[in-house]
């Protein structure tokens, strides 16, 4: 631990930082623009000057490892006149377009030219113009803007693993480009957050809000089941965009760009009133009319003839009511695994990510399982690369064969493949074998099919064969893709005790054997197969479900309630209300409550503080938010031969997976851009 | 005001002749294990002088793929190094020389000689596809000042005069004394030796090592590669 001296105070830090990281310990605030805490170290902005005792010229603070003995200075008239000369230089072919610039408010070159600029330019001559590139549908670019910091190529070809971005030419001359291409990374917006000027902004929230016009409020994400936090920005009750927020162990400081940039769907296809099908047309109607349709229906119906089906985005809050109050009314006909996977509830162990996310960067061996982790969850991939990059991680694939931006061996595409490394016929037996820390990674390509339970049973047996499971480590990994997946396997909103579960619902509606389905936010069942049965829809957008439904209930998206998720490690976390639902829509449970009161079955609860209290009461990993509760090591699965067909990824299209993204015209352009374009030309990612 | 942009390569595919391919496997067998991408600059030039002086996308393309890089990193260099071309130049490329020795010598002369004689401006290509010429910075060859680099050879001494002969020379293909024009050998003074002249040749009696009479006679300097 070298001890230096900064600002004539002592301080002793670890050895391997850099004087700037030193200087951030003692408090002492380092300007810069290139230098970021997860990108390699360029030094070239040289915004971070600082004077070193015997040192013959202020040195660039981020690129100077600390030694022991060193006497920094921060604060004497050299630092400010070189941090000034350097202001000055930035500024020479930075354009003064602050009051039409996107990134006015929240810019560094701004707030750091406040701080150590002039307050008058001395520069006569004419600044540079550089042409603006294409960078695809998500990133506007103003280029005369750029500073040159080279924070967007490290950040492409580091952390996003697309080495599309690059610094051309030279000198005065030197300018970042794509060469027309658009960046074809699902992280590609976080270049807008880690560009510290207006050059890369975001396009469609161009020219829209101001910074200090949005009320934030931090919030978690729903788009997949990673759980990243995120601070929504609003203005009004309108989205105006959404933004990452700082979890380490969970998204770091990324976010990818189907939570950014799907929130325009939050404005579109919106279901802002209830709907009742009269004649074969859903009408406009008064929750009243809706909440008498379906007690009417339910009224003297036996409860195995009701069942109800969770959706992909749904609250755990919303899920517990429902199945309370369907549980009330006799029926156990309950499934909160809409893709129908064979997930195991028996123990907790069998369906989280039980080496956590930030537990991948212990592993020294993975093996992918039916699983695309670039589309099911980027960020997952991001800590998969970032270990790969940091120690050479070994990766083995069995399922589709995808660019998944690390180095991959491709063993196969089916279980086939997964009992020959299961039984060490696979040259990748030995490299888990020998790994100290392996790690399985089952996705729901693997588990959502009808040998589902065969496959989660030998993918069990395989982590204990090959040393996956010991005190300190669980290397047992399911990767979901629905943020409601493991609130409902938690709570059980699972078939009860003889109740079917959504195979059984769907063939039983098909067969009139169940007369009503709630599907509660559930868009991505085959609604062909719902048979003559009366469906009741309750969800925020006009989807699939809305419109196969004889009663529609309008509800809050993600961004308009107070709610619990947990997310793909079993973390429970906290969403908030951002802006209120449009027109009629209301928080989810409260419909529940409300309609529980109208067909008899009234739920003991009249506020979200009682309704948590009973949800924790009746399942205890609830109350611990933020917090992983891992489950005990037992056995789980069924018993079962698998079958030949391949693992297939479940997201077909990483840009379009739910009914907000669905929505969004963003999405729409980034599916066109990034996933037909490339259908026509057949090439990229399908290998 | 000044607008930079980066000139797109054309799409035409390229691929190394079987000699030059011989020539980069060797450029690249240079470099350890998993460290190929350093021939990069051997193999954009190699590129280079088999596609007519420049480098087409395709060819920065293809020498990417070769070593296992991203195109944009090949491109990142190949934009760096001005000796690299990124758009097609004659046959006989000259490059003016302009920094301060040439410039104080005459070098403004040149390039109107070459603009005036050619009709082109710096960067145009002759209909013909014979001659391209651009202004460069200091060559290192100021003693010899003004001079020009055409391809890969430099021609010194020069004047308006004598550059609008080479370039009619080159024209008609005769071959061109290359290095001074005026005849010194390298940046020997014009006309001749000037100083230690009243000393006699070094013949090595002095320190007793003269050689043997009928041996061969130490064969005078050629000029410097």
């Amino acid at each position: 631990m070298p001890k230096l001296t900064i600002d004539d105070r002592e301080i002793e830090v670890p050895s391997g930082l850099t004087v700037l990281q030193a200087c951030e310990l003692a408090g002492v605030e380092i300007p810069r623009f290139c230098y970021h805490e997860r990108l390699s170290v360029a030094g070239n902005c040289r915004m971070c000057l600082v004077e070193m005792e015997r040192a013959p010229k202020p040195i660039a603070s981020c690129a100077m490892p600390v030694g022991e003995g060193m006497v920094i200075k921060t604060d004497t008239p050299t630092v400010h006149k070189a941090r000034k000369g350097v202001m000055e230089f930035l500024l020479i072919n930075h354009p003064l377009d602050c009051p039409i610039c996107d990134q006015g408010g929240e810019c560094d070159l701004q707030d750091q030219a406040m701080a150590f600029g002039f307050d008058r330019g001395r520069y006569a001559e004419n600044k540079r113009a550089v042409k603006e590139k294409f960078m695809g549908p998500l990133i506007k670019t103003i280029m005369t803007r750029c500073i040159q910091c080279t924070r967007c190529v490290r950040f492409s070809t580091e952390i996003a693993g697309v080495e599309e971005i690059g610094l051309v030419n030279r000198g005065e001359h030197a300018e970042i480009t794509t060469l027309e291409k658009a960046v074809d990374s699902e992280l590609s917006g976080n270049l807008v957050d880690v560009c510290p000027v207006g050059a890369l902004t975001s396009k469609p929230y161009a020219f829209t809000a101001r910074p200090w016009e949005l009320r934030k409020t931090n919030s978690v994400d729903v788009m997949d089941a990673v759980g990243s936090n995120i601070r929504v920005d609003t203005r009004g009750r309108e989205v105006m965009r959404v933004q990452p927020r700082l979890h380490e162990d969970i998204n770091e400081e990324w976010i990818s760009d189907k939570t950014r940039h799907a929130c325009d769907g939050l404005g579109r296809q919106r279901i802002d009133q209830p709907y009742v099908r009269r004649d074969g047309k859903l009408v406009p109607a008064s929750w009243e009319e809706a909440f008498g349709a379906i007690a009417s229906k339910m009224d003297g119906l036996a409860g195995e003839k009701m069942a109800a089906i969770a959706g992909d985005l749904c609250d755990a809050e919303s899920m517990f009511a429902l199945k309370q109050m369907m549980n009330g009314l006799g029926s156990e006909n309950l499934d909160c695994r809409q893709d129908g996977a064979k997930l195991d509830a028996s123990t907790r162990a069998a369906y989280i990510f039980n080496s956590s996310i930030a537990g991948i960067e212990a592993a020294d061996a993975v093996l992918l399982v039916g699983t695309n982790p670039r589309w099911e969850a980027p960020l997952i991939n991001a800590r998969l690369r970032k270990r790969f990059l940091a120690s050479g991680l070994k990766i083995g694939m069995i399922g589709p064969q995808v660019d998944l931006t690390y180095q991959v061996e491709y063993l196969g595409a089916g279980g086939e493949t997964l009992k020959d490394v299961a039984e060490g016929r696979s040259s990748f037996s030995d490299i888990l074998k020998n790994a100290e820390r392996p790690m399985i990674i089952v996705g729901m390509g693997a588990l959502a099919r009808t040998d589902g339970g065969a496959v989660l049973a030998l993918a069990r047996k395989l982590a204990d064969e090959f040393g996956m499971v010991s005190d300190d480590w669980n290397g047992f990994n399911v990767l979901h893709t629905a943020a409601s997946r493991v609130g409902g396997l938690d709570l059980g909103f699972l078939p009860g005790e003889g109740g079917r579960d959504l195979e059984s619902i769907l063939d039983g509606a098909g067969k009139g054997e169940i007369e009503l389905v709630y599907l509660l936010g559930a868009d991505e069942i085959g609604m062909n197969n719902l048979g003559k049965a009366f469906v009741v829809y309750q969800g925020h957008h006009g989807d699939a479900g809305a419109h196969r439904a004889d009663v529609v209930l309008p509800g809050a998206a993600y961004t308009e309630k107070n709610a619990t998720y947990v997310n793909t490690e079993g973390r429970v976390q906290l969403g908030r209300l951002a802006g209120f639902p449009p027109g009629d829509a209301r928080e989810d449970w409260t419909i529940i409550r409300a309609l529980s009161a109208q067909v008899g079955e009234g739920l003991p609860y009249d506020n979200l503080g009682q309704l948590r209290q009973k949800l924790i009461e009746a399942h205890a990993v609830f109350a611990a938010i933020d917090q992983v509760q891992p489950g005990s090591w037992t056995d789980f699965g069924a018993a079962g031969d698998l079958e030949a067909a391949p693992f297939a990824s479940p997201v077909a299209n990483f840009y379009m997976t739910d009914p907000i993204s669905r929505a969004s015209d963003t999405m729409a352009k980034c599916t066109e851009a990034f996933v037909l374009g490339k259908q026509e030309g057949a090439t990229g990612t399908d290998g | 005001m000044k607008v930079t942009s980066y000139a797109q390569g054309s799409a035409e595919g390229f691929s190394f002749t079987p000699e030059n391919l011989e020539i980069a496997n060797k450029f690249v067998a240079r470099y350890p294990e998993g460290r190929q991408a350093s021939a990069v600059i051997a193999l954009l030039d190699l590129a280079q002088r088999q596609s007519d002086g420049w480098l087409p996308g395709a060819a920065i393309e293809y020498v990417a793929n070769f070593l296992e890089i991203a195109p944009m990193r090949a491109f990142e260099v190949a934009s760096f190094y001005t000796m690299f071309n990124l758009k097609p130049v004659g046959k006989h490329f000259i490059q003016v020389c302009r920094t301060t020795p040439c410039w104080l010598r005459g070098s403004d002369g040149l390039s109107e000689a070459c603009k005036k004689k050619l009709g082109v401006k710096f960067g145009e290509v002759t209909e013909d596809g014979l001659f391209s010429v651009i202004e460069v910075e200091c060559l290192g060859a100021c003693a010899n000042a003004p001079m020009v680099q055409i391809n890969d050879d430099y021609y010194e001494d020069l004047t308006p005069e004598r550059m609008a002969e080479m370039i009619d020379d080159l024209r008609a293909g005769r071959e061109l004394p290359v290095g001074s024009q005026i005849g010194r050998l390298t940046s020997s003074p014009e006309g001749g030796p000037q100083t230690l002249q009243d000393l006699p040749p070094f013949d090595g009696k002095a320190v007793k090592m003269a050689p043997e009479p009928g041996s061969a006679e130490v064969a005078p300097s050629g000029e410097e590669g």
